[in-house]
């Protein structure tokens, strides 16, 4: 560590004392959730002194309940994905609405051409093409529901650059768009019968695997890379960023196709997850995704947001949701208690933000 | 035209809608030469400093680069040609650290094949950026703080170390010293001379006759958008300036002007 104190005006300067990252107070609080959850467990009289996260059973050979770790990060890794774009977006200063009905009409196309010949030995009742698109690799489908993102993304990203459509309306537009072309491309019939390679995508805890993986590789390209700096230079202020030379508009729609290609993504992997496309796909993964990326601590006026606090984020999300299912409360409290959680995540920011040290 | 000249505009004017913000500007200046520009707020210092250096687009004019004709694109071009500026508003991205603004725009990287993606060498930045620091005696406790947990002044200091870590061909500051204490704006008027020592050429904008006057070679006067009076150091005094800024006096070779 080279010695930053240099010239300090006769102010000191603890180099020990590093600021907190915003980061950890989601752990603590998501460390909080499960405490939570882990105390109900206990106290509550219908549930007979089960334990949320730790193997009562056999515990002999694991600590913890792997099967209800896997699920809590198994359902938000799809929309996981997806808050991994949205977080690039918001971090300069953006929203992206469109993903939701993205992911529906990625996963129509290319499930499309993902399609088998034969289904248990007779043909495929689904197919929208003819037999020239079944059994292909499957590097196809990923690739032509990939182009499809980013041809998405580089709408959106024009529209809201070079057009200066407020990113609001913009991607308002694209979600309504996307969610027709979703019902159009096969007359709002469903397309299954994928590839078993397609299918494998999706499988097991592939969904994780990609989720994780992403975000390792974006949380590097953020924190190490010109356009990480690019992207928190122009949401932290655009002018400063438009005379320091950086191309904003240009920088503007590489971050809205890559958010809108991994958008895809997830549409290609949920669809392969469910061994099927329909046209209601996805819905309300936008929200979901901007939820994260706000519990994860991003500041909707840009600048500020990370990786690393999105997938906390999820995480709280995905906690949350199982926690709920352990106390045996249904989905209507869940979605309650999530609202809840986003507005407490904002006002605690607000809260920091005025009381920075 | 005589090749030691930097920088040469003419008939340079911008009009933002109906507003004329600068009108028919002729100037120049020569190698190694600081000139001040003063003025009344809103005479069109600002949009003068703009239109050279390429952050918005001339309503009409020409302007000459050590002899080559230039207009700029942006604000990129005009300092891949040496230009380099502090703006009136900063420019600086509030959430980055002193290094990141230091270096934003032109960072130092590394694997440069991966395009976009190519990375950041933060550590050459950093030593550079105290190296800066401790050249212009700008005092910053830590510069791994974003910008905006820094004061006015400290802000403006970032800046002004901003332009001068680049050896440039031309240095435009606009108001530098405005928000400063009396410390800080010795230490910029320290790096001032420094670049005059080094024959670099400068444009100063400034409010500050005091200042002015200890430090440039020559005051140019803008009035409503018009160069009103371009007087030699040694040839006036504050007074003098003041009634040409506030339009008692017009110089007469711009005599018809505002
Ligand atoms: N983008 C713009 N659109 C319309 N009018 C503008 C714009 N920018 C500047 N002006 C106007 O042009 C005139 C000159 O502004 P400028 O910023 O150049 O002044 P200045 O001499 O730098 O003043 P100060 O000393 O206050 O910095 C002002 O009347 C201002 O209102
Ligand atoms: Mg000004």
């Amino acid at each position: 560590m080279t010695d930053t104190s240099h010239g300090t005006g006769g102010l000191t300067f603890d180099n020990s004392k590093r600021s907190w990252p915003n980061e950890m107070n989601i752990l603590l609080a998501l460390i909080i959730i499960v405490v939570i959850f882990e105390i109900l467990g206990q106290v509550l009289p219908y549930m007979n002194n089960q334990s949320f996260l730790f193997d009562t059973r056999d515990r002999f050979d694991t600590i913890f309940n792997e099967a209800r770790l896997q699920i809590i990060i198994l359902q938000v890794a799809i929309i996981g994905i997806i808050a991994l774009g949205v977080t690039q977006v918001i971090i300069t200063a953006g929203i992206d609405l469109s993903s939701g009905p993205l992911v529906a009409a990625t996963a129509m196309i290319a499930m499309s051409f993902a399609q088998t010949e034969l289904v248990n030995g007779n043909p495929n009742p689904k197919a929208i093409f003819g037999t020239w698109a079944m059994d292909l690799p499957v590097i196809v489908p990923v690739v032509i529901g990939l182009m499809f993102g980013a041809f998405i993304g580089a709408v959106n990203g024009t529209f809201v650059a070079y057009f200066r459509i407020p990113p609001f309306i913009a991607t308002l537009g694209m979600f309504l768009i996307c969610r027709g072309i979703a019902l159009w491309w096969s007359s709002g019939r469903p397309v299954s019968f994928p590839t078993e390679s397609y299918k494998f995508l999706g499988s097991g805890m592939m969904p994780v695997v990609w989720f994780l993986g992403l975000a390792v590789i974006f949380h590097i390209i953020l924190k190490y890379t010109v356009y990480g700096k690019h992207t928190y230079a122009i949401g932290s202020n655009e002018e400063a960023a438009r005379m320091s030379g950086i191309n904003v508009r240009r920088h503007k729609v590489m971050v809205y196709m890559i958010a809108s290609m991994l958008a895809a993504f997830a549409g290609v992997v949920l669809s392969a997850k469910a061994s099927t496309a329909q046209a209601g796909m996805g819905e309300f993964y936008e929200l979901f995704a901007i939820a994260m990326a706000v519990i994860g601590g991003i500041s909707l006026t840009g600048g500020r947001g990370s990786i690393i606090g999105t997938v906390l984020g999820a995480m709280v999300l995905g906690v949350i949701r199982s926690g709920f299912t352990f106390v045996k409360l249904d989905g209507s409290y869940q979605l309650m208690a999530m609202g809840g959680i986003i507005i407490a995540a904002v006002i605690l920011d607000q809260y920091r933000q005025r009381n920075r040290a | 035209m005589s090749d030691d000249i930097v920088l040469k505009t003419n008939d340079l004017t911008k009009h933002y809608g109906g507003v004329h913000a600068l009108e028919g500007a002729n100037f120049e200046l020569r190698k190694g030469e600081h000139v001040a520009i003063m003025g009344d707020n809103g005479a069109g210092k600002s949009t003068f400093v703009r239109q050279i250096t390429g952050v918005e687009q001339r309503t009409r004019g020409k302007v000459w680069l050590y002899g080559e004709e230039v207009s700029f694109a942006g604000p990129l071009e005009a300092r891949e040609h040496g230009v380099e500026t502090v703006f009136q508003t900063l420019a600086l991205a509030d959430d980055l650290d002193v290094p990141d603004n230091l270096f934003l725009g032109r960072e130092r990287t590394y694997a440069n094949w991966l395009g976009p993606f190519r990375l950041l060498d933060y550590k050459s930045m950093r030593q550079s950026t105290i190296d800066a620091l401790n050249r212009t005696g700008v005092k910053i406790p830590n510069i791994r703080n974003t910008i905006q947990n820094m004061s006015g002044g400290q802000r403006q200091c970032v800046a002004i170390a901003r332009t001068a870590t680049f050896h440039s061909k031309l240095t435009i500051m606009d108001e530098p010293t405005a928000a400063l204490g009396v410390q800080e704006t010795a230490q910029v008027e320290n790096i001032i001379r420094t670049l005059k020592e080094e024959g670099e050429p400068l444009i100063l904008i400034s409010h500050n006759m005091r200042q002015v006057m200890d430090l440039v070679d020559r005051i140019v006067v803008f009035r409503r958008g018009q160069i009103v009076a371009n007087l030699r150091k040694e040839d006036t005094d504050g007074q003098d300036v003041v009634a040409y800024i506030t339009g008692a006096k017009t110089g007469a070779e711009y005599e018809g002007a505002a």
